[in-house]
């Protein structure tokens, strides 16, 4: 039943209005609907806003990503491949990639061979002291803002692992075998129950959460669905996949640390294991995903390809710098008091 | 039939743990079996690791150096 499992979505301005009404409507080749978003979308990126901040634009996006994806939007599978409908998508996607080439300078880059791309990112990432995010999470955070942490989280984590795995038919060799291992066991090797994905959704519903996919994509703010629509954008098109090593790469080199914080910060609460299983996973886990992305995956692909080095380095630049917003926009709104969701989103806590 | 099971082998990653692949029995010095809970597991080696034997990523925060091997 077409419906059934998808969220509940607001449109948040001119594009993504459009897109839901072309939504309601059938796939044609020339739907006049879709029509509609396409000259929308063009019209607000010829204002030069800012992609990452853009409420309508970057839900426009997660929508159109949520084609592919499954459990998101409902609308008719038909849509994924609409000719206009990839057309809006594009435009969208070629200005966030200048935006973000734009502000993220690859001005230095290692040796194309995986032992000097391995320590190359792992110095990076570390120089990336980060917002701090994860030190307040273990000693200062409220329940109520532990609560936010998990629902911001959530609309990647409840899909972890799936953006970079459109890259693993676009890689072969050293890097392939590597996306693989590191993807296995993010998807549980087997067995359903440890898929990151269902540890993230048991911790939800033990906070008293709604572990449907996207339950709270109404309160999240541009930059967290930009987190997300980045690395959606970097895994479907071919042409990113070296960035899409990096930012796993990254990704994972800045996991394991910050998760035994966050862990920390539950069970200073007082929450149990039901919660806490999750980041404790991912201290470990991670300390070897990190191992496998930078030296067999990112420095595997530099090694076959060098002339994706610089794409391999901006994928990781662009964890960092996106990342690091999203963490700082929590940051930002929890030392001024206020909650970091955009609507205080009534919460059990 | 049984598939010929492949060597383990065992990745000294550069500044970091010793990375595991493959089938090993590993145990504590008591003869305690330690269950690993992935197929590819990262073994401590900078000696800070808050859940050794496996690497937590701690090596990072010390800048532990393996001197090239």
């Amino acid at each position: 039943m077409v419906g059934a499992m998808t969220p509940r979505i607001t449109a948040r301005g001119p594009v993504s209005q459009a897109l839901q009404t072309a939504f309601r409507h059938a796939a044609t080749l020339d739907s006049p609907e879709m029509a509609r978003v396409v000259e929308l979308a063009g019209v607000a990126l010829e204002e030069e806003r800012d992609l990452l901040t853009d409420d309508d634009l970057q839900l426009a996006l997660f929508m159109i990503y949520g084609l592919s994806y499954g459990d998101t939007v409902d609308a008719d599978d038909e849509w994924e491949w609409n000719p206009q409908l990839v057309r809006a998508r594009r435009l969208i996607e070629r200005c966030f990639e200048a935006q973000l080439r734009a502000r993220i300078p690859v001005d230095d880059l290692p040796e194309p061979d995986a032992e000097h791309v391995a320590a190359f990112l792992f110095a990076l990432t570390q120089e990336d002291g980060g917002p701090g995010l994860s030190r307040y999470i273990a000693r200062t955070a409220s329940r109520e803002q532990l609560l936010e942490f998990v629902i911001q989280r959530s609309i990647y984590t409840r899909k972890e692992a799936d953006p970079h795995s459109w890259a693993i038919p676009r890689l072969t060799g050293r890097a392939k075998a590597a996306i693989v291992e590191v993807q296995s066991d993010e998807y549980g090797a087997g067995r359903p129950q440890r898929i990151h994905a269902e540890i993230f959704a048991r911790t939800m519903r033990a906070l008293g959460l709604d572990d449907a996919y996207g339950a709270y994509v109404d309160e999240v703010p541009a930059i967290t669905l930009a987190s997300f629509t980045m690395m959606s954008m970097f895994g479907l098109n071919r042409g990113l996949r070296g960035a899409v090593a990096g930012h796993l790469a990254a990704f994972e080199m800045t996991s394991s640390i910050p998760n035994r914080f966050y862990g920390n910060g539950f069970r200073r609460l007082g929450y149990g294991d039901d919660v806490t299983e999750y980041y404790d996973e991912h201290v470990e886990a991670d300390a070897v995903h990190e191992q496998i992305a930078g030296r067999d995956l990112a420095g595997g692909l530099a090694e076959q390809h060098p002339e994706l080095l610089e794409d391999i380095v901006f994928g990781a630049k662009a964890c960092l710098y996106v990342d690091g917003l999203a963490g700082q926009h929590m940051l930002d709104c929890w030392q001024a008091g206020r909650s970091s969701l955009r609507a205080g989103v009534a919460v059990a806590a | 039939m049984t598939a010929p099971r492949e060597e383990p082998l065992i990745v000294a990653c550069a500044d970091g743990p010793l990375l595991v692949r493959g089938h090993v029995a590993l145990m504590t010095s008591g003869g305690e079996p330690v269950e690993p809970r992935r197929r590819t597991v990262a073994l401590c080696r900078c000696g800070v690791s808050a859940i050794k034997p496996f690497c937590d990523g701690s090596h990072k925060a010390i800048h532990f150096k393996s001197d090239g091997h």
